[in-house]
Parts: C-alpha cells; sequence; structure tokens
C-alpha cells in the first residue's frame, strides 16, 4: 500500500499516510459514528419538517428554496455536519496546555499540516460511516432535490473538501489561542455559537434579514456548510458556482495562513508546562 | 561530523525565575553523557532549547550545527527525542501504524524505513505488541516503543529524558541492554536525564550536573566522585565469625554482619588502596570473599550540592 501511494512526491506520501491515520483513528471509535449517525438523522426529520411547514405556509419558495430544495438543504447538512467539523475541535488546544504541542515540534512536519491530514481523514470516515448513511435515511422519508448535473456533484464535492479545510483552519486559530490563554472553553463555545448560525445550519443563511446576511456574508462561516449544500442541494449551479467555491478557496488560504502566523507567534512565547 | 551540541552562556528565563542560567557546554560526535540534576534544575529547559522547543532569552545553542529555533525542521531530522512523560505514539491506533506514520513523517524511504522498523522490532522484542493498540500496552512495552520511535529515523542525536521513570529492574536492564547495543552499532551520541543513578553507570561517560540552572560539574563519573570526596565500601567475607575490624589503618568499619562474618568497611580511594585495605584485613583474619561498591551517585550528587550551596 505504502510503496504505491509513495510514487508520488515525498511530501504528499508524508500527507497521504497523514490521512490514512485519521480515517483509522476516528474508524475505531464505531459505535461513536453510529450514535452521531442517529442523533444526525433523528434532528434531521425534525428540522425537515419544520423548514416544510415553514414553507407551507408561506405558500411559495423562499430565497430560492423550494420544498425539496429546503430539504435537500437539511439533510445535506445533517450528513455533513460531521464531516465538517462545525463544532471544533479540542485536540490541538489539550496538547498545548498539557505541553504534548512539544512532541508535535519535534518533528520534521509542519504541525498544522499535519493536523489538516488528520482531519482530512477524520473528515473521510465520517462521510462514509455517518454522512451518508444520514443522507440516505433522509433520502428514505423525504422527497429531496439531487444535484442537477455531474458538475454539480463533482464542484459538490470539492466544495466540501473546501468546507472542511476552512473548518479545521478556522478551529486550528482557535485552538491556538491556547498559547495565550489557559482556557478556551469560552471562546470554543462562543466559536461554535455563532459558527453553528452564521454557516446556516439552522437557516439557511438567505433566510436572514439583511443585516445578519450581511454579517455572514463576511465571514467564513458560510464556506463551512451553506456553500457545499447549496451546490448539492442543487439551489447553486452552472456558472454560480464558481463564484461560491471561489469565496471558499479564499477563506481556506487566508484561514489557513493566519493560523501559520498565529502558530509561529505562539512557538514563540511557548512555555511548555511540567516536564 | 561536527561537534553535535554547544551552547554558550545560553539563558533562559521564565516569569520570575532564571531556569538556565548562562550555561556552556560541548558534546561531541559519540559521546555519550548523563545530564543530572535535581527536579527543576533546569534539565528538561535545556533540552527543550536544543530541540527547537522553547525559544532562549539569550546565548549561543547549536544542534547538530544548527540553529534550533530558526532550522527546528533540519534538527528535527537529525535527533531523536524520547520525553518519559509524554508520548508520540498514535495512543489509538496499533503500534505498527505508529512506526509507519513516523517513518512516512520523516521521509523515510519505504523499503528502508519497514527494514528500520523491522530492526528495531526484533532488538526491543516487540513484535508480538506490533498489532496492540499503544492505549493497551504496558509502560514497559510503551517505553521500549518511544525509544524505537525515536531511533526510527537513525538520528545522530538521542535524547531521553527520563526513560526509566515507573519501569521495574527487568524492563530498565533491557532498555539498557538495547541501548549499549545500539550505540555501540551506530555509534549514536547519547544525551540522558535522569534520577536513575543505574542508568547514568551504565550508559555514560560524561556526567554533567546541573544545579538551579548552572553547570555544577562536567567529567567522568570517577571524577565527580573524586571531586566531591565520595567513599569507596570494601565488603568482604570472612572464614570465620571475627570481632569487628576498628583498627583497620586507612579504612573505618561501616556495617557488621552475621556475627562478624561479614563486615563493611569504607575507604578514601584519594589516600589508600582497595589492595592495602585488603592486605590489612587479611594479616588478622582468613578472608573468603570481597567486593568493591562504588560511591552511590545520588549520595555523590547530593554532597556536590550541599558543598556548591553557601
Amino acid at each position: 500500500m505504502a510503496a504505491r501511494v509513495c510514487r508520488l512526491t515525498n511530501l504528499m506520501c508524508t500527507f497521504w499516510i497523514l490521512v490514512r491515520a485519521g480515517f483509522r483513528r476516528h474508524s475505531t471509535y464505531r459505535l461513536a459514528l453510529l450514535a452521531g449517525m442517529v442523533t444526525n438523522s433523528v434532528f434531521g426529520v425534525i428540522r425537515a419538517s419544520v423548514v416544510l411547514a415553514a414553507l407551507a405556509s408561506a405558500g411559495k419558495s423562499i430565497a430560492g428554496y423550494d420544498p425539496a430544495t429546503a430539504v435537500a438543504f437539511v439533510w445535506w447538512g445533517q450528513a455533513l455536519l460531521g464531516t465538517v467539523n462545525l463544532w471544533g475541535f479540542q485536540e490541538v488546544n489539550a496538547r498545548v496546555r498539557t505541553g504534548d504541542i512539544a512532541v508535535d515540534f519535534l518533528r520534521p512536519v509542519d504541525p498544522q499540516l499535519a493536523y489538516l491530514a488528520g482531519d482530512l481523514g477524520r473528515a473521510g470516515i465520517n462521510l462514509v460511516a455517518r454522512g451518508l448513511p444520514t443522507l440516505a435515511t433522509g433520502a428514505l422519508f423525504f422527497d429531496l432535490a439531487w444535484p442537477p448535473g455531474v458538475l454539480s456533484w463533482a464542484s459538490g464535492f470539492v466544495s466540501l473538501l473546501l468546507a472542511v479545510v476552512v473548518a479545521f483552519a478556522g478551529s486550528f486559530v482557535v485552538n491556538l489561542l491556547a498559547f495565550w490563554l489557559v482556557e478556551v472553553r469560552g471562546i470554543r463555545m462562543l466559536y461554535m455559537i455563532v459558527g453553528g448560525l452564521l454557516s446556516g445550519l439552522y437557516l439557511p443563511v438567505p433566510w436572514f434579514p439583511d443585516w445578519l446576511r450581511t454579517v455572514a456574508q463576511w465571514s467564513p462561516f458560510p464556506s463551512m456548510l451553506q456553500n457545499p449544500v447549496d451546490i448539492l442541494a442543487g439551489r447553486v449551479a452552472g456558472g454560480d458556482i464558481t463564484g461560491t467555491v471561489a469565496v471558499q478557496l479564499f477563506w481556506a488560504v487566508a484561514l489557513l495562513g493566519l493560523g501559520q502566523l498565529v502558530l509561529s507567534a505562539g512557538r514563540r512565547r511557548l512555555e511548555v508546562q511540567g516536564g | 561530523m561536527s561537534t553535535i551540541i554547544e551552547t554558550r552562556e545560553l539563558v533562559r528565563e521564565f516569569k520570575k525565575t532564571r531556569a538556565v542560567d548562562r550555561m556552556s557546554f560541548v558534546v561531541e560526535p559519540g559521546e555519550s553523557v548523563g545530564y543530572i540534576g535535581a527536579n527543576g534544575a533546569g534539565k528538561s529547559t535545556t533540552i527543550k532549547m536544543l530541540t527547537g522547543i522553547l525559544k532562549p532569552t539569550s546565548g549561543h545553542v547549536r544542534t547538530c550545527g544548527l540553529d534550533p529555533m530558526r532550522q527546528r525542521i533540519a534538527v528535527a531530522r537529525r535527533v531523536g527525542v524520547v520525553f518519559g512523560q509524554r508520548s508520540q505514539l498514535w495512543w489509538d491506533l496499533p503500534l505498527g501504524e505508529s512506526f509507519t506514520i513516523l517513518a512516512a513523517i520523516h521521509r523515510l524511504d519505504p523499503a528502508a524505513g519497514r527494514a528500520r522498523t523491522r530492526e528495531l522490532v526484533d532488538q526491543l522484542e516487540m513484535g508480538p505488541q506490533l498489532g496492540t493498540p499503544v492505549r493497551s500496552l504496558s509502560l514497559g512495552q510503551r517505553m521500549r516503543a518511544e525509544i524505537a520511535a525515536a531511533l526510527l529515523h537513525t538520528p545522530d542525536l538521542l535524547i531521553l529524558d527520563e526513560p526509566t521513570i515507573g519501569l521495574d529492574v527487568l524492563s530498565k536492564q533491557r532498555l539498557r541492554e538495547f541501548l549499549v547495543a545500539e550505540r555501540r552499532e551506530r555509534g549514536t551520541t547519547l544525551l540522558l536525564t535522569t534520577h536513575d543513578m543505574g542508568d547514568i553507570e551504565r550508559l555514560c561517560d560524561r556526567v554533567l550536573v546541573i544545579d538551579r540552572g548552572a553547570l555544577a560539574f562536567d567529567g567522568t563519573l570517577a571524577g565527580l566522585a573524586a571531586t566531591v570526596g565520595a567513599q569507596r565500601l570494601l565488603v568482604i567475607d570472612l572464614a570465620v565469625p571475627t570481632p569487628p575490624l576498628t583498627a583497620i589503618a586507612g579504612a573505618t568499619l561501616v556495617s557488621n554482619e552475621s556475627q562478624g562474618l561479614r563486615q563493611s568497611l569504607a575507604f578514601d580511594p584519594k589516600s589508600t588502596t582497595a589492595a592495602a585495605v585488603l592486605a590489612r584485613v587479611s594479616a588478622v583474619a582468613e578472608v573468603r570473599d570481597l567486593a568493591i561498591e562504588e560511591p552511590d551517585i545520588e549520595d555523590v550528587v547530593r554532597r556536590l550540592y550541599a558543598a556548591s550551596r553557601p
């Protein structure tokens, strides 16, 4: 396996093996994946029913969502909730706090790159074992709109990949604040609440009042969920896809860059705790 | 090969304390150096500066000829580190996976990586554990795995920070034997911090003692004992129960067991020799067996601290 993969360049090979490790690490927790799938499905049923009721009382489509697109929006959102690390992670924060981050600095690889690879692996197993079954559940009970063609499927996948990267990069920065603050729980909580809302998890961003929509559009959060889901639910199609993906690409580069700056500043002020 | 470690006037201050105070020393290739001192003396802080984890407040540090802060990745390729209390393995994956991942991180050629893994796994007798998740390994197994992980990329410098902490006697012994063999084979430079003086005695030709951030001693273990005037102990088994040997010139009786069948005499190696003491004992009693005990290093270090403090 490794031999075949390693015909790629060296760094790609390292990256790929780290992705695989992330995939395997998270695939050992099967019960958690199952529990996540069940939870996502239950909330999917509730959310889809609420959205359908809203559309029925409006009597028409709202901001470009008809019943089938809206339900697809809900179910793709539920399906990708575990894939895209919307709530963020705590591993790096914990490693900074305990000083285990020192071990990461002893390796000849950029820590951000290594954690990104691991997160892509985590996203992979969550997509396969948790997201797709959730989506299948939704498709079984509701009438979903599907991407209109191969282009939408393919660009939806690229958009999803970028969403995973943006969500990782944002959470990585929040985790690194542990270099300066011993306790980042409060900030993480705030990030989760604001992120959940502005990413379009609860309601599609186009349904927001104008002022909140403006706030969301200037934030990276829609790039974490709203954008790929819009493409996969078929609301954004054709030429509009380019702009949607471009915005995600911008946030991916910007947040990864910010992460590099924060990481390098943090390393300079690191006071490894204990031992 | 160039100098492996070089520090000059190295200082690291934390908010209120100076953890490392104008530390200067040089380690040449192939040396095996024990780095000892009390808790909080500055050992780990030094190691973190050597490996680019911690930025020095001032002074000069080079590891394998490189600046650890600016050339962290190049240093990481040439140095292997085990922090006894931290793990570099992937907790929830089978042990074998950790070696595969580390080989990839170090960009080893896959075939070479596998060969090196097999070699280390054989020498450390870890074959049966390769499929076991790291979280399920015993402490001794995990520590051997940590050392294998640190040596996977065949580093020029191996830094072990408390590698035998918490290990039973047999595990310690196996680990030491492995390290001796590995160094004999590859000439790896070793920097070892430990509270276990057995580690130092068996693994190190040179000792650095750090006290309150400053270098208190740099030399051989024997030299350290000589500096603080530690006494050696001659343990004598006698043929018949003998009255206490209190009148032996140059030696003092420290213990008397089994009605005088085993008696221990302390002497100062600078003023007399074991042979002279033995000759004097033989003149008054028949000696059946004897053993010479080296100074207890912990005691030596304690004395060094005591001597350097007002």
